[in-house]
């Protein structure tokens, strides 16, 4: 292995950090529901009642077991050997009582069995279905959430934080074995002899004080170690995915030296925390070996006085040593049961995450709509008191292509969320095919709105099942038609596989160009009544251009389009042109009536051929108010 | 190491070249383990104290069974009438003190192993991090190209935390049941070697199981975390595609694509768990049975006055003792063998050899006139299914003051060439030179200190702006930044924002549009020095005045350095020096917009297309 050298440090820049400059958990950490999370968790594990109760009668045949074990031992002792004597007799209850011993490690055993394998199933299904659930809400939840929230902290939770529930889990069932296994010996100790029994439970108490005092500062030392950890893990995955980035601009040692800082960071608060969860393991042995030696002087007095059988003196010696395992093992836990609590804690909030955009109750679901899309009076904003479009009103009429044009950031991609209700408006209503979209179910929406995004997002998979997507039930030649109609058969046909060849992550072995060709062939598969292309077409050159608008013609007869573009030859043959500033519609109308009318859209149109030398300075000046307050 | 033994196929990782990097993980798991055990014996000074405070703790745990046969032997001796009541007191009080010291020093010893085991655990883990962090930077394009975020993640979190738990949990601990096993044997052979035989017969049957189940743990460790890489590619490319998923309303396909997979991870799950239990409660199974074998041939000893009481009391102790650590050999298995399998993942990232590296004799790119020259370019992607070549044939000469654009259909190889003159792939034909040196002669690192592309796709980092721009030169100075947003047209913008250029963006900050995220990009290219500056789309998001007031903003810069402009908009290059246009990988036009229209070729074609009012109005 290349040993990791850390470079000379450098003197640290100013301006570099590696990972999110927010701390990652700050707002999630403060405190810790343990008995709320084991609650939400109780929710979970209803659908596996009925194996639960077996588990837990496993888990007490179990536990009686192994406390039959030393009883077992001392009546060997006490009645077959250490009685002297008539040997005869002696051997043959030796005999039988091993005989009764074998028969318990058997049952020992088949519960052992049953134990382990119902708790891990469940354990496993638990953790299935929390993880489930998680990934079904966040197919419902709102995209505000979404857009706010990076996808590898979410990451983060539908695998790290699973996977520490899973160890949590997998131990739990030996920390209630090992608390019934404690109360039994107790009463076990107590019965045989209470005296001895009260003296030897005797150190227990100071078993407690010391984990008063432990708790809150190993809590501390633990909550350091996972933040230090989280931290790491983020930086780690933003190298991961601007690896690019970072290769470009020669990042690399500087990124590396941060890094180390912030690993270094987590390796001292994982060594402290590790010194807080062993400082106990010589506290709980040496209270052992004190109950250990109570029981030899005490007890061994009571011997001598002959008020207490030398067998139950060995069988108290067996179980304290077993004793103190449990708690042993309770306070090992310790640091997973936490990471758990906080593990469960973040799964939950995922969980609770408001669903702001739903279906209604009683959201339609209609058959055929008509393709008219109506604006009224909408107003809307990702920030509260930042909105976004202001009092926007219009109407497409079914079957008219609409163009909306406008500089960037003027709210031209928001009206398109707003159309297929990616968002809630503020305020007004919108309308497709006569329906408010909120009596619509998203489904529907979803079938009549077929989507050509800004960003062309291809899936891993084949080319085919990637133009697929939007229906999975259409034909091989129907996927085939569009991909001629966007002008990318031609390019498919080439790669080695045709519309069999997988592609990398995002699409990463295509261009930018063939990505959107190949989104543009998905959302015409789609044959919805709607069409939305959102610079659909912002990385392809006009020519090629030219001939999808040629096929598109064909396509679109009798269909709704809406098209963003900056190319403005690209939306020049629209049936309308919407013009788009800071929020407002400013112009609308054929492209012949806004050359005339000489406003923005005129101007934005010479300047498609314009150098930089000649734009005239009153264009500038007015362009230039416009676009500084995006 | 008892692993070495069971060795299976050849002795060496043989996967260490990019190009034939494998997915799946070697057989090899012994030497995994061995490397990993090896890394933590380089930490000398801990993991000797860790050495020895395992050894004390073992023989001071050794020593509690026999205290506790001696205090049965004293306390049965009296009833036997062997000894006298005082003397038996004060034996009993010195057997009580010794016991209590062996607890308490066992305790401390093994807190000490612990402390050392866990620390070396994460100095090991802190180790394999960096370098695991240090060899995804390195790495070239085309491995990225390949592999999946996702599985890259997974390797940094879980693998390494596999690898670490072993040695936490597996190494000290493995020493622990070595000697625990080897001194009780001998003291218990001491006593009576007969009892002491049935005292250990369970050994070799739990050996046995041992290394049967490692290997099958092993196996299933493997395909889970194959499935689990799966799941998570799925989960990841969903959430990552979010709108595409909404759009066309596709939740339910998602979750059926998720169930599929998710169910069989549950049913490999389920199955790991199964096979652990088996071996973990047979193990435990066997053990109790040695210990009732105990009981009864020790107890026919004692009655037959072979041994004493307070020695089948040892006996029983000692094997008392054993009922823990047997229960963590089960653990231990499971624990070696997600080691062996999380180890031998990194450790085939951690061993390959980037394709794109600086030569032995690298020397530093010197620039003098800062022309770029590509030379009859042959391209093919190392990845690329069928022998198409990308590029073909492309010769070009940039050189400062003079701009080259590039225009093409989607695919024709536009990017293909920005990225060869980064060298973030080696060309297969012809050669890319800045100023006469192969780019393949000199380091890496002062040739893209040269080479300034704007990506086609924007990406930001999580952070605020100021950060964002000068991610290329973190010592920037305000101003310089501040110039850089300007020329980029964004510096309004920022600083309009209310905590202006301290603003975050990224996926948990402002959202910026897509024309906003290209300028940024062009804010962060500009602000660095480099004799070549490539554009590759960078302006496809922007409108046109923008990109306008862009331009003439850059024109200083512009003058100073070989600048390449690839962009669909032919306004955006019309006014370059040279134009190629490009078609599947070769140039099938080059010259200035006048000699293009002149020939009223494809170039002549687009152009009309972009101008000509009346064109696609007749087609719609
Ligand atoms: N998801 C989002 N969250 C917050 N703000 C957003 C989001 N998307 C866009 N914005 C902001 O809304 C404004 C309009 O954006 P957008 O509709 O994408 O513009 P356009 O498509 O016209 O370029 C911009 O100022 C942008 O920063
Ligand atoms: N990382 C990659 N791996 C394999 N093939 C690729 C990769 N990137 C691009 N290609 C292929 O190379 C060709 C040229 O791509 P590119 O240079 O990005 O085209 P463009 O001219 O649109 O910028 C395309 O056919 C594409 O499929
Ligand atoms: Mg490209």
């Amino acid at each position: 292995m290349a040993k990791a050298t850390p470079s000379p440090k450098s003197n640290r820049p100013p301006l570099a950090v590696v990972g999110s400059l927010v701390s990652q958990d700050e707002d999630l950490f403060g405190r810790i529901f343990d008995r709320w999370v084991v609650g939400r968790l109780g929710e979970y594990l209803r659908p596996y009642r009925a194996r639960i109760i077996i588990a837990i009668g496993a888990v007490l045949a179990f536990t009686l077991t192994q406390l039959a074990i030393p009883l077992i031992i001392r009546a060997a002792i006490d009645d077959a050997v250490a009685s002297g004597g008539e040997i005869a007799e002696g051997g043959a209850l030796l005999n039988i009582l091993v005989a009764v011993f074998i028969g318990v490690v058997v049952f020992n055993y088949i519960a052992n069995h049953v134990q382990e394998t119902i708790v891990g199933k469940i354990a496993g299904h638990l953790l299935f279905d929390l993880r489930r659930a998680m990934y079904a809400h966040l197919q419902v939840v709102s995209l505000s959430f979404m857009d706010k929230t990076e996808v590898g902290r979410l990451m983060s939770r539908l695998q790290g934080d699973v996977n520490a529930l899973q160890e949590f889990l997998e131990s739990s069932i030996f920390a209630i074995g090992d608390f019934v296994l404690l109360f039994g010996i107790i009463a076990v100790l107590l019965s045989l002899d209470a005296r001895l029994g009260a003296m030897t439970l005797s150190v227990v108490p100071i078993l407690f004080l010391v984990r008063i005092i432990w708790l809150p500062l190993a809590r501390r030392a633990f909550l350091r170690a996972r933040e230090t950890s989280s931290a790491t893990n983020a930086a780690l995955a933003e190298s991961i995915h601007g690896v690019r980035v970072v290769q470009e601009l020669t990042r690399e040692d500087v990124n590396f030296d941060l890094f180390d800082e912030k690993a270094t960071d987590n390796l001292n608060s994982h060594i402290s925390g590790s010194k807080y969860t062993n400082v106990l393991i010589p506290i709980v042995d040496g209270l052992t070996g004190a109950a250990m030696a109570i029981i030899v002087i005490v007890g061994g007095g009571l011997v001598l006085d002959q008020a207490l059988d030398i067998g139950v003196m060995v069988a108290f010696l067996f179980y304290v040593q077993r004793f103190f395992d449990p708690i042993r093992s309770l306070t090992i836990q310790y640091s997973i049961m936490q990471r758990a609590m906080a593990a469960g804690q973040r799964i939950f909030e995922v969980l609770d995450v408001e669903v702001e955009v739903s279906n209604k109750s009683d959201a339609q679901d209609p058959k055929e709509i008509d393709g008219s899309i109506e604006f009224e009076n909408v107003t809307f904003g990702y920030v509260a008191d930042q909105p976004v479009l202001k009092n926007i009103s219009f109407r497409v009429a079914p079957g008219e292509t609409v163009a909306l044009v406008g500089p960037t950031g003027s709210g031209k991609t928001s009206t398109m969320s707003l159309t297929h209700r990616f968002y809630d408006v503020w305020d007004g209503s919108i309308r497709v095919g006569g329906h408010d979209v909120r009596d619509l179910t998203q489904a529907s929406l979803g079938r009549h709105i077929a989507m050509v995004l800004q960003e062309p997002y291809l899936f891993s998979g084949t080319i085919l099942e990637n133009i697929r997507y939007a229906k999975l039930e259409a034909s091989r030649d129907a996927i085939i038609d569009a991909a001629k109609a966007v002008g990318a058969h031609d390019f498919i046909m080439r790669l080695g596989a045709g519309y069999e060849t997988e592609l990398d992550q995002g699409g990463g072995n295509l261009s930018l160009g063939q990505r959107q060709l190949l989104s543009f062939a998905r959302a015409l598969v789609a044959d919805a009544k709607i069409l939305i292309l959102d610079e659909a077409t912002a990385s392809i050159d006009s020519y090629t251009e030219l001939n999808i608008q040629r096929a598109l013609a064909r396509l679109l007869e009798n269909r709704t389009a809406m098209v963003i573009a900056h190319r403005l030859a690209t939306i020049r043959g629209a049936d309308r042109i919407m013009v788009l500033q800071d929020g407002e519609i400013i112009e609308t109308g054929d492209h012949a009536h806004l050359m005339a009318s000489e406003g923005l859209y005129s101007r934005l149109y010479r300047m498609n051929y314009a150098s930089f030398d000649d734009i005239p300075d009153d264009v500038a000046r007015t362009l230039s108010e416009s676009n500084d307050a995006t | 190491m008892k692993s070495k033994k069971t060795s299976h196929g050849k002795s060496q990782l043989d996967i260490n070249s990019e190009s034939t990097y494998r997915i799946a993980v070697s057989k090899l798991d012994t030497n995994v383990l061995w490397r990993i055990t090896k890394m933590a014996f380089r930490h000398r000074l801990r993991m000797a104290i860790g050495i020895v405070s395992t050894i004390l703790a073992a023989t001071f745990q050794l020593f509690v069974p026999q205290f506790l046969g001696r205090a049965v032997d004293q306390a049965h001796g009296l009833l036997t009438l062997t000894s006298d009541r005082a003397t038996t007191e004060d034996a009993l009080m010195t057997t009580a003190l010794l016991l209590i010291s062996a607890s308490l020093l066992r305790g401390l010893f093994t807190m000490c192993q612990n402390y050392q085991g866990e620390a070396v655990g994460h100095l090991i883990g802190y180790n394999l991090r960096l370098s695991y962090y240090r060899q995804l930077q390195r790495l070239s394009f085309s491995w990225h190209d390949k592999v999946h975020s996702g599985d890259l993640m997974a390797r940094g979190i879980l693998d390494i935390e596999g690898v670490r738990m072993w040695v936490t949990t597996g190494v000290l601990r493995f020493f622990l049941l070595t000697i625990l096993i080897g001194g009780g044997a001998i003291i218990l052979f001491r006593i009576d070697i007969e009892l002491g035989v049935v005292a250990l017969a369970f050994v070799p049957i739990v050996g046995f199981r041992v290394s049967v189940a490692r290997l099958k743990l092993r196996d299933t460790w493997m395909r889970l975390q194959d499935q689990m890489a799966k799941l998570t590619q799925i989960m990841e490319e969903n959430l990552s595609g979010i709108r595409v998923v909404r759009a066309f309303a596709a939740q339910d396909h998602e979750l059926n694509r998720f169930d599929k997979s998710s169910r069989i991870a549950l049913a490999v799950t389920h199955e790991r768990i199964g096979l652990f239990v088996r071996y973990t409660t047979q193990m435990t199974f066997v053990y109790f049975l040695s210990m009732g074998l105990v009981l009864w041939v020790g107890g026919h000893k004692v009655i037959d006055g072979e041994i004493t009481l307070g020695e089948l009391t040892q006996f029983l102790a000692f094997m008392s003792i054993l009922q823990m650590p047997v229960r963590q050999i089960g653990w231990m298995i499971n624990s070696i063998a997600r080691a062996s399998t999380c180890g031998g993942r990194l450790f085939n990232i951690l061993d390959l050899e980037p394709s794109i590296a600086d030569k032995p004799d690298a020397t530093p790119l010197r620039i003098t006139d800062g022309v770029l020259k590509f030379e009859n370019v042959d391209f093919r992607y190392p990845a690329g299914d069928g022998d198409q070549r990308t590029l073909s044939g492309i010769s070009l000469e940039a050189r400062p003051g003079k701009t080259i654009g590039i225009v093409g259909p989607p695919g024709s190889g536009k990017s293909t060439i920005a990225q060869l003159i980064g060298r973030y792939y080696d060309v297969t034909g012809g050669s890319v030179t800045i100023d006469g040196q192969d780019i393949r002669n000199v380091s890496l690192e002062s040739l893209r200190a040269n080479v300034r592309i704007v990506q086609q796709e924007p990406f930001l980092f999580t952070s605020s702006v100021n950060h964002n721009v000068a991610y290329g030169d973190p010592w920037a100075g305000r101003s310089d930044i501040e110039q850089s947003a300007a020329t980029a047209q964004l510096h309004n913008y920022i600083s309009n924002l209310p905590s202006g250029y301290a603003t975050l963006v990224g996926e948990r900050g402002v959202s910026l549009s897509g024309g906003q995220r290209q300028r940024m990009s062009i804010a962060r290219g500009v602000l660095l020095d480099g004799a070549v500056l490539v554009f590759d789309d960078s302006t496809a998001s922007i409108d046109a005045a923008t990109e306008q007031r862009i331009k003439s903003a850059l024109k200083d810069i512009v003058k100073e350095r070989a600048v390449i402009i690839i962009a669909h908009r032919l306004s955006s290059l019309m006014h370059a020096d040279e134009i190629l246009f490009l078609e599947e990988g070769r140039i099938v036009e080059r010259g200035d917009h006048d000699q293009l229209l002149a020939r009223s070729g494809r170039y002549a074609e687009l152009y009309s297309l972009q101008t000509r009012l009346s064109d696609t109005d007749g087609e719609n």
